[in-house]
This record gives structure tokens, C-alpha cells and sequence, in this order.
């Protein structure tokens, strides 16, 4: 059993050293006189490390010129050219940004979720629209966000939401829909009167469902903080990236890279920590994905 | 196998429609019930049915697969309406769900995001119980059915058979007077299910409810019941055959099994299902 498992972490470190190890061999080893990872375009993985290293380590490091000392109590107020200059403060943004837009998202997903799985008539009305907006590819909302709430945190988490929204909607929906019908006659014969049955048959079972896209959810809640920076704002890790970008600094753009994937692995991992202890009466099958 | 149909006709006694009339904890008077189809018309699943079960009288109904039986329990426990007739509940008419009576399902029906004790609990805690009494009552409930250490076990973590004690402690702590069984023991293995139907068979002693126990298994019903109704094969089944068991109580589900008089009323009553069994397989079976 430990000794599968040894074996498993070892191939898997080993896939990390193969693409590093290519990496660096095409970026600092001419072959035939080129190479095939250019530097200016791959940067190196050495320089990359080095970079996040420096960023981390050195916790005044800036991003862009700036001098004036950090004011936390404007972190979260719009747009400033000189809130958010550590790294740990472009991940806290980042953070707060996809934070918020899960809790809105999620509360408004449950919230219409539930009223329209137990109402016929609205679900039938809303359709059309909620399979419309759900189409819509939500990267060409952000422009419209900036402009109604400006480059603050507000316009990220607004994308995050729209992002999260239909996620825990359709799982909340589908959760109150497939409510067994032989669990819902059982609580009914027990005595439950309507309210009952929310609290005690509709909730845990949407809740369950709604868990279980927790990964989802909160992986696009992310995505929508980070693509929001990136199309415009002052700070987080989108920023981060776009500002590398802007003068062609790929060691920059990887080191946000790196960054932002250690933080979702990071995240990703609470969650799953949240799932186990909410989930506890799943089989551990159903639970899956840890 | 000898299965002539006269071989033990002689011994077996017709019950009467049950009790009296202010008696019967559950009556049907021509209840038939007929469900919509997709491509529309109707599908007479029942047609019109009398039976009574007396207030303390263990009532099986037999029948084969299909043929109707959990339809009329739906009935009778107003999850179902019937399309016409009706079915009274001792004298009243009933009207919504049947609040006198229990319900044990064939398939799963505990929550499975609760664990074991407040599965058990829960009809108490909704009929406003205080949760400190509500869990000790539930306890003794786990005990009576022999899950003492299961208490803080979710469904997922228990056997089908496990999971069944705790639904039947689940309906049983609130006390029903009337208990409605839908091939509850269907889904066991046979040595679960002579366990299950022992412990049954003991937690009725107590207070001897009114049930009515729908199985495909003729063999459970004889050795469960004090009636055993035949039901024929659908569509629009009805009640063919209405036998007293007059097995001495207290039974062993299991030893009863071997005694002359329950092979004796296993002939005579399977005579009168097998043509209905194989009715209900069409030709295949012949």
C-alpha cells in the first residue's frame, strides 16, 4: 500500500523533472546553433524560481516603481497606483476578489436555485433566459463590469459571480429535482410538514450537490478574479501577470504563473478539506476527487 | 412438486372480510386505482378491491411481480389517491396522509446525511420532542433493534440490512397504530431476511399494530402473518383468495418453516398463486 504510494510520488516528480529538465536544456543548450526555447520567449526555469523566490522572500519587493508606504486599510478600495506592491498583497487581492465572488455567486445560485426547482411555472418563464446568459461567454461581460463598477475589486468579482452563479445554480437545481422520491415519501410519512421537509430532505440533498461542484465553483471564482486583473486594474495576480507582459518580461509572466498555480493547488486543497468534513456521510466513492 | 389444487383446499379456512366495520384499522371499499399514460388513455392498475385489516391483525398480501400490492399500500398510507372508492382508517375516512400509520419502504428511504441516531430520531424531533429525550428514546429504539454500536453510523457505513433495523426503529419510535410494509425485507439475502421478519415478528408481539405487509414471498407471508390475501396479476388485479394462518404464536420465522401445517397451507395457497404468477410472466414460464 505505502509502497505504491512511494512509487507513485516518485513517477510524478519525475514528470516535473522531465518537462523542467527540457525546459532548461532548450532554453540554455544551443543545438545546431539555436535554441529551441528561446530565453526571451521561455524564459528559464532557474530564473523563473529564482524570480518567485525574490518576490516571496523579499516581501517589499515591488512590481512597479513606488515608494509611498503600504496602506492596508485601502487595500480593498478602487484602483491605487500604489496599494498592493508585495506579492502577498497581490494574492490577498486576488483572494478577497474570488472569495467574494463565491460567497454572492453561491448565495444567489442556492437562493434562485431553490426557488425556481420548487416553483414549475417560474422555472418554465426563466428558462430560455438563464440557458441564454449561461451560453454567453462571460470573458466579453468584463468591459461592461469596468465600466459600471470601475477597476476596484467590484468589476472582478462581479465576473467571478457571473462565473460561479450558474455553476451552483444548475447543481442546486438538479439537487432539489432529484430529491429520491422515496426518501421525500418516507420524511412525509414520518410527519414532515413542508418546512421540515426543506430543512431536513431539500437542503442537505442541494447542499450535497452543491458541494460536490465545490472544486468547480471555486476553481472559476479564481478565474474570474484573475481574468478581471487582467483586462484592467491595479492589482493582484492578473495584474501581476498583464504588467510582466507589458514589457516583455516572460520571466515575469511565468513567475505569476507558478504563483497562481501553487495558490489554486493551494486553495483547492482547503477546499477539499471542507468537502471531507461536510461530506461525511457521502461513501467515499461519491466523494471522489480527493 | 404435487401442487394439485384440491390437495389441501379442504384445510383451509376463509377468512371473513376481517372484523367489524368500527374495528378495521384500515378498510378499502371498492377501491380501484387506474394512472395516466404518456400516450394517453388509462392503465387500470387496480380493479375495485374490499379488504380489511383489524386493529391488531398481521395481514400479508401476496401477488406477483407488478401486480398491484404496493399501489394499494400507497393507498392506504394516502400517498395515492384512489380513483374511485375509498379507504377508511378505523371508521374515518381518510383524507391526505394516513397519519396513524407507518410506512417501511422497499427500497432505501433513511436520510442518508444522517447518521443512524438521528434517522431514528427524527420523527420525534420534528413532532417537537425535546433533542436531549428525542436522542435517548431513538438510543433505546437502536438497542431494540440490535444497533447499539451503529449509533453514529451514516447509512453508507451500515449494511441493507442494518440500514433496514434503522428505518424499521425509525418508524416504529413514533408509535403508529397502523404499520404499512412494502416488500421490506425485498432487497436481503435470504438468511438477513428470516433475521429481519424474526425481529418483526417480536417488536409486534409488544403491542400487536394492525399490518399490512406486501411481499412477492409467499413462503415470508405464511410465516409472518394471521392472513394471507392473494392478489392476481395486473393489469386490474384484484383479490383472489383470503387465508387465516392459524400458525401458533409466538413464531420462529425460521422454524416454522419446518412444521406439517405450514407446508400444508404453502400447498394449498401457492396452488391458487402459481397460475397467477404465471399469468403475470405471460408464456414464458409455461
Amino acid at each position: 500500500m505505502s509502497g505504491s504510494r512511494v512509487k507513485l510520488i516518485v513517477l510524478q516528480a519525475l514528470v516535473a523533472v522531465v518537462v523542467i529538465g527540457i525546459w532548461h536544456v532548450g532554453a540554455t543548450v544551443p543545438i545546431g546553433g539555436t535554441y529551441l526555447l528561446p530565453k526571451f520567449f521561455f524564459s528559464t526555469p532557474g530564473d523563473v524560481a529564482l524570480r518567485v523566490w525574490t518576490l516571496f522572500a523579499d516581501g517589499t519587493a515591488k512590481i512597479a516603481g513606488c515608494t509611498e508606504p503600504i496602506d492596508l486599510s485601502r487595500l480593498l478600495s478602487p484602483s491605487n497606483a500604489c496599494i498592493g506592491k508585495t506579492v502577498w498583497q497581490h494574492l490577498l487581492i486576488t483572494l478577497t476578489e474570488g472569495l467574494l465572488a463565491f460567497v454572492i455567486g453561491a448565495a444567489a445560485g442556492v437562493v434562485l436555485g431553490f426557488w425556481l426547482a420548487r416553483n414549475a411555472l417560474m422555472s418554465a418563464i426563466f428558462d430560455p433566459y438563464i440557458k441564454m446568459l449561461n451560453a454567453l461567454p462571460r470573458v466579453v461581460l468584463a468591459p461592461i463590469f469596468m465600466l459600471w463598477l470601475g477597476l476596484g475589486i467590484w468589476s472582478k468579482v462581479a465576473l467571478g459571480v457571473t462565473l460561479v452563479f450558474f455553476i451552483v445554480f444548475f447543481n442546486v437545481y438538479q439537487g432539489v429535482k432529484e430529491v429520491s422520491a422515496v426518501i421525500l415519501s418516507n420524511a412525509r410519512m414520518l410527519g414532515m410538514n413542508e418546512r421540515q421537509l426543506f430543512a431536513h430532505v431539500y437542503w442537505p440533498s442541494a447542499l450535497s450537490w452543491m458541494f460536490s461542484s465545490l472544486h468547480t465553483s471555486v476553481g472559476f471564482a479564481i478565474i474570474g478574479a484573475v481574468v478581471g486583473e487582467y483586462l484592467g486594474s491595479a492589482a493582484g495576480l492578473g495584474y501581476l501577470i498583464q504588467q510582466a507582459e507589458g514589457t516583455f518580461d516572460t520571466t515575469g509572466v511565468f513567475a505569476g504563473m507558478v504563483i497562481l498555480a501553487v495558490f489554486v493547488l493551494l486553495v483547492d486543497w482547503l477546499v477539499t478539506l471542507v468537502e471531507r468534513r461536510l461530506l461525511v456521510w457521502r461513501p467515499p466513492a461519491a466523494v471522489g476527487q480527493a | 412438486m404435487n401442487d394439485t389444487p384440491a390437495a389441501g383446499a379442504g384445510m383451509i379456512q376463509r377468512a371473513g372480510g376481517g372484523t367489524a366495520a368500527g374495528d378495521a384499522a384500515v378498510r378499502f371499499r371498492g377501491v380501484a386505482i387506474d394512472f395516466a399514460l404518456a400516450r394517453g388513455g388509462r392503465y387500470p392498475a387496480v380493479a375495485a378491491t374490499d379488504l380489511s385489516v383489524g386493529a391488531h391483525e398481521f395481514v400479508a398480501i401476496v401477488g406477483p411481480t407488478g401486480c398491484g400490492k404496493s399501489t394499494l399500500l400507497n393507498a392506504a398510507a394516502g400517498l395515492l389517491q384512489p380513483s374511485s372508492g375509498s379507504v377508511s382508517v378505523f371508521g374515518t375516512p381518510l383524507v391526505g396522509l394516513n397519519t396513524e400509520a407507518g410506512y417501511l419502504f422497499q427500497q432505501d428511504a433513511v436520510m442518508p446525511w444522517k447518521t443512524a441516531l438521528d434517522n431514528v430520531a427524527i420523527g420525534l424531533d420534528i413532532a417537537g420532542v425535546a433533542r436531549d429525550e428525542a436522542r435517548n428514546r431513538a438510543r433505546a429504539w437502536l438497542k431494540r433493534v440490535g444497533l447499539s454500536a451503529f449509533a453514529d453510523r451514516y447509512p453508507h457505513q451500515l449494511s441493507g440490512g442494518q440500514r433496514k433495523r434503522v428505518g424499521l426503529a425509525q418508524v416504529l419510535i413514533r408509535d403508529p397504530k397502523i404499520l404499512l410494509m412494502d416488500e421490506p425485507f425485498g432487497p436481503l439475502d435470504a438468511q438477513t431476511r428470516q433475521i429481519m421478519g424474526n425481529l418483526l415478528l417480536e417488536l409486534w408481539a409488544g403491542d400487536r399494530k394492525a399490518v399490512l405487509f406486501v411481499t412477492h414471498d409467499l413462503e415470508e407471508a405464511i410465516a409472518l402473518a394471521d392472513r394471507v390475501v392473494i392478489m392476481s396479476a395486473g393489469p386490474a388485479a384484484r383479490i383472489l383468495g383470503d387465508h387465516a394462518i392459524d400458525l401458533a404464536r409466538p413464531r420462529d420465522a425460521a422454524d416454522v418453516r419446518l412444521s406439517p401445517r405450514f407446508h400444508e397451507l404453502h400447498k394449498a395457497i401457492w396452488a391458487e398463486l402459481k397460475t397467477e404468477v404465471l399469468k403475470a410472466y405471460g408464456g414464458e414460464a409455461a
